[in-house]
């Protein structure tokens, strides 16, 4: 079933389009990543579908109803900022969290935060502050969680094990619509969107984004002079640990230029470069 | 000569910010540093440039060092040549080498278009990239970097892992500190820290070999020793019994760096 659905959703502040055209949709139980680089628009898209930013055109409908109509308790929200609040402990910003939305306060314990209940949020690691933050916006059982880059700066096993609560609250029916810009949490999500210049530049799993995208491999011994004639001509030159590696052009073009070359399927993030240029 | 450290301890009041960490940074070699949030990683290289006093241990540090903390130590105020111009008289740098120093690393880091552009008016990687040429600017032979990457895209953080490389194939020894494990593969040697100690370091090929126990990988969760990785679940078995419906399969550094924060876990 379609939980969120996003049509021909354009935002622009003067100018500038920061989103595009956008269309996607995000299904019950299902992980959908927004990917982009800086500025792409995916907080702007992200902010559209909670209601908080009034799109220039176009429409985000939750569960059929458009945004606005939507009762604010079927939506659950991690900002960037992780919107706590520094000076009050753990224990204070969830009690106020459940209070606003008229429900319980949760279990620490359960949630394996009961040895920071009485810190305050500002003294505790970023790691700590963004599982509270996890908590704070699923306390009211919202059947659409969106997390914008909830896991920036957090270590590998913390980031494990938010992925982990990220699945099993997918796993309950919720549709949750992450951003992330590290090509390895790609993998975590059933589907993505790439996102370019507000604009939606591919869209599916891991696998089909990637296929049929190639690299040339140009391994070391390459003048500057040649890698800047690459770039003139269009590619992307990526440093790799065994060498050099161009993306966005033809095996014949980075030939003639360096003299040689080989073809080797893309990476990711890559594929990410090619299709973001 | 290799810079570095050698089993330091750096204490603030009764907590223990470092444990005994020893790393190497040889020149023309690029050390990560890879940890959580509150992992060390800033206390390591502020002791690494002599910002932060030692309670036990030994460094190894040259006359000239460059330093990007964090924040990325690009003034707000200034525009990206006045932020140059400023570090370059902060360093007594004469005037023409420092211009054409300068100008180099404008037209290296892409930023030549940007030059009259506010320090607040950058976007994330072109400030990161400009506090890296800050930090070299001085032409030091040791360059610290504390998450440069942190909060960039893709694109940017490929174009800034060039600038490092290049840097670094000038022979300059680099240490650079992230909360990727994927950016470890870019460099050298990597050191994984957590709550002030040394997990593993080493090659990421020895950081991998030298993983106890063994490595599963199952449909499902298997309790506190597992954990999730994309569509399955990885299993760590620290005395490499075989998992009942779990298949063996080998690590990556991810999994090597979270196997020692669990077993690290297990020992609080």
């Amino acid at each position: 079933m379609r939980v969120v659905a996003v049509t021909a959703l354009s935002k622009r502040f003067g100018e500038v389009r920061a989103v595009d055209d956008l269309t996607f949709e995000v299904g019950q139980g299902e992980i959908v990543g927004l990917l982009g680089a800086n500025g792409a628009g995916k907080t702007t898209t992200m902010r559209m579908v909670l209601g908080l930013l009034a799109p220039t055109s176009g429409r985000a409908l939750i569960e059929g109803e458009p945004v606005g109509r939507v009762d604010r308790r079927r939506l659950g929200y991690v900002p960037q900022g992780l919107g706590l609040y520094r000076e009050l402990t753990v224990a204070e910003n969830l009690r106020f969290s459940a209070e606003a939305f008229g429900t319980a306060p949760p279990d620490l314990a359960a949630e394996g935060l009961s040895e920071y209940a009485n810190r305050k949020v500002g003294e505790l690691p970023r790691g700590v502050t963004r599982r509270v933050a996890f908590v704070a916006a699923r306390l009211h059982d919202p059947g659409v969680l969106i997390l914008d880059e909830p896991t920036s700066g957090v270590g590998p096993l913390g980031r494990a094990r938010l992925w982990e609560s990220i699945h099993l609250v997918a796993e309950t029916g919720t549709a949750v619509l992450v951003s992330t810009h590290h090509m390895e949490e790609a993998e975590e999500c059933d589907r993505v969107v790439l996102m370019a210049q507000g604009r939606r530049v591919a869209t599916g799993n891991v696998s089909e984004v990637i296929s049929g995208l190639r690299t040339v491999a140009v391994v070391a011994g390459v003048t500057t002079a040649r890698l800047d004639e690459i770039r003139r001509l269009g590619g992307t030159v990526l440093l790799s640990n065994d060498g050099w590696r161009v993306v966005g052009l033809p095996l014949s073009v980075v030939s003639e230029v360096v003299g040689s070359g080989t073809e080797v399927p893309a990476t990711f993030e890559e594929a990410f470069v090619a299709l973001s240029a | 000569m290799s810079w570095g450290l050698s089993r330091v301890t750096v204490r603030f009041g009764d907590a223990t910010a470092l444990a005994g960490v020893s790393i190497d940074v040889e020149p023309g070699e690029v050390a990560i540093v890879v940890g959580a949030d509150g992992a060390g990683k800033t206390t390591l290289c502020r002791t690494l440039v002599g910002l932060e006093g030692i309670d036990g241990g030994e460094i190894r540090r040259p006359d000239r060092t460059g330093f990007q903390p964090e924040t990325s130590g690009v003034w707000n105020d200034l525009t990206v040549m006045e932020n140059l111009e400023f570090v370059a008289g902060a360093y007594g740098l004469a005037t023409d080498p420092a211009r054409r120093r300068i100008e180099t690393l404008l037209e290296v880091t892409g930023l030549g278009g940007a030059r009259d552009r506010l320090g607040r008016q950058l976007s994330g990687g072109m400030r990161q990239k400009l506090g890296v040429a800050m930090a070299v600017l001085s032409d030091p032979e040791l360059l610290v970097l504390d998450e440069p990457t942190t909060g960039l895209d893709p694109v940017s953080r490929l174009e800034l892992w060039s600038f490092i490389s290049l840097t670094a194939g000038e022979g300059k020894a680099i240490l650079v500190t992230t909360t990727y494990t994927d950016e470890a593969r870019r460099g050298n040697s990597v050191l994984a820290l957590d709550g002030g100690r040394s997990l593993a370091s080493g090659s990421v090929a020895e950081v991998i070999d030298a993983m106890p126990g063994a490595l599963f990988e199952s449909a499902r969760s298997h309790g506190p020793s597992s954990w999730r990785r994309g569509r399955t679940w990885r299993i760590w078995s620290p005395e490499a019994e075989p998992v009942p419906g779990a298949t063996e399969v080998s690590p990556d550094l991810a999994d090597v760096v979270t196997v020692a924060a669990l077993a690290a876990e297990a020992r609080r």
